[in-house]
């Protein structure tokens, strides 16, 4: 009698200490029983999330969350989200998922958790597929537009041979436009304008040559979640093989996405 | 206010702030030589040239009159390249300034040139100059004079306004401030340097132009 009110006891602790991790941690579950995912994704920051003409949302983030969501076999409820106010709204629980072009950083791994990368996000030198440069070597001789203090600037000035012309321009729409009307061979940006400048169709069509930076973008989500973050990893991994986000990436960044990512 | 002030950040950019001046000091003086030649060319034509070609030079005066200094430089600099026209930014940025110097030159110097009395040029050619000699001695010189302190005026605005070109990375003063304060995130510095350099620059050329004025006008002392 002794022993069987001990083992249940026991049972009821054990299934308490059981179903408080679940409550806790399987934040999958109350996912696919509410049957819907709030997705926070950006508003104002196109090509990965923009307002539409018709007000609705838009971009490579957009698409991303959907293809979660449909995945999962869910309905998509999408928040908007600001850069500044993305983390904390996970951290609330506003949001079952953070996909608005987040990098990674130490401070936020602090915090939050990150997914593989799902969006490439990188600067580079970029110039036409006829003219051969490989590295930052290959410069020497050579016109290269920047937009003037921008971190692509800081860091070509750095490695770039004394032979190198930098060209150096107000904003972005000065970069573009000399490499469009032919004032510098190269460019050197990221690839959100390069992908601006494809959307243009523009006869002169900007491939990526080297890498100056490469901070991609992941999918944030909440610490202690270990099968919404096995899930969602299984998700863009699939969707990589499988063609899905470079369909995403065509559609937004006009390139596939880098092999490596 | 708590910000301090640090002038010797500037320090190491010296030699940027100096090649800016020398950018900035050669296309005033390009733009100027050029762009009053060009005003000049273009008050005679209106004034005595054949009559095809006076609509040409008012529709030239008019069109750069009435459209901005900027809009004309990225024309010439990014627009040209379209038509297979391909110049550099330091070449178009002189162009664009002689351009638009030889407008409104051309319309300060016509107004001189009306000034000048029809019976002095008679009188010209009565005493036996040629039509060309009548212009050069009795209507544009004093016509030049009259206006000096105007064109000098216009030149200083030019000189000042080819802070534009830094848009199209002509390395120009403006260009060496940005340039500066985007390194040293020294905004109040670099930019206090520029409009220092610019003021010096300003007060110089004027001075500059009033000596060349006395130097052309020699025997009219009225001259300020």
């Amino acid at each position: 009698m002794n022993l069987k009110r001990m083992f249940s006891a026991a049972a009821i602790a054990v299934s308490l200490v059981a179903s408080a991790t679940s409550a806790r941690a399987e934040a999958l579950d109350d996912i696919m029983k509410a049957g819907v995912i709030k997705i926070a994704v950006p508003q104002d920051f196109p090509p990965f999330g923009s307002v539409g003409p018709d007000m609705s949302l838009k971009g490579y983030d957009i698409d991303t969350a959907a293809l979660i969501a449909a995945k999962l076999g869910v309905k998509l409820e999408l928040v908007p989200v600001t850069s500044a106010n993305r983390v904390p709204y996970l951290q609330t629980k506003k949001a079952d998922l953070v996909i608005s072009s987040l990098g990674k950083n130490p401070d936020r791994e602090k915090v939050i958790d990150f997914s593989v990368a799902y969006a490439p996000f990188f600067n580079g030198v970029f110039g036409p597929k006829d003219l051969p440069v490989a590295k930052a070597d290959d410069l020497a001789g050579k016109i290269v537009g920047v937009t003037r203090g921008a971190i692509e600037d800081l860091k070509l000035s750095e490695i770039a041979p004394a032979t190198a012309t930098i060209k150096r321009y107000e904003d972005n729409n000065g970069t573009i436009t000399a490499f469009l009307s032919g004032q510098v061979q190269l460019v050197a940006t990221g690839n959100v304008v390069a992908a601006a400048i494809l959307e243009r169709n523009p006869p002169k069509r900007p491939e990526i040559k080297f890498l100056i930076a490469n901070s991609p973008c992941y999918i944030g989500l909440n610490k202690g979640e270990p099968k919404l973050l096995e899930k969602i990893n299984a998700i863009i991994t699939a969707a990589k093989k499988d063609g899905a986000l470079d369909a995403v990436a065509t559609k937004w960044l006009g390139d596939k996405i880098p092999t490596d990512l | 206010m708590n910000y301090v002030f640090d002038f010797g950040s500037l320090g190491a950019y010296l030699p940027v702030l100096l090649n800016g001046v020398l950018v900035t000091v050669q296309l005033t003086v390009i733009g100027a030589l050029f762009g009053v030649g060009l005003g000049v060319a273009c008050a005679w034509a209106r004034a005595e040239g054949p009559m095809w070609v006076r609509p040409i030079v008012s529709a030239y005066v008019e069109l750069i009159r009435n459209t901005p200094f900027l809009v004309q430089l990225f024309f010439i600099f990014f627009g040209l390249p379209s038509a297979d026209v391909r110049i550099g930014e330091m070449e178009g940025a002189a162009l664009a300034m002689v351009i638009n110097l030889g407008a409104y030159s051309c319309e300060i110097i016509r107004a001189g040139i009306q000034a000048t009395q029809k019976g002095q040029r008679e009188a010209g050619a009565s005493l036996g100059m040629s039509p060309f000699q009548v212009f050069r001695y009795v209507v544009l010189l004093p016509a030049l004079q009259k206006i000096w302190p105007a064109l000098s005026s216009q030149i200083v605005i030019v000189m000042l306004g080819s802070s534009a070109v830094s848009q199209i990375a002509a390395e120009d003063l403006t260009f060496a401030a940005n340039f500066i304060q985007s390194r040293n995130f020294r905004a109040f510095e670099s930019y206090f340097a520029a409009t220092a350099i610019y003021l010096a620059l300003a007060v110089a050329l004027r001075f500059a132009l009033r000596g060349v004025g006395r130097g052309l006008f020699p025997r009219r002392s009225a001259m300020r």
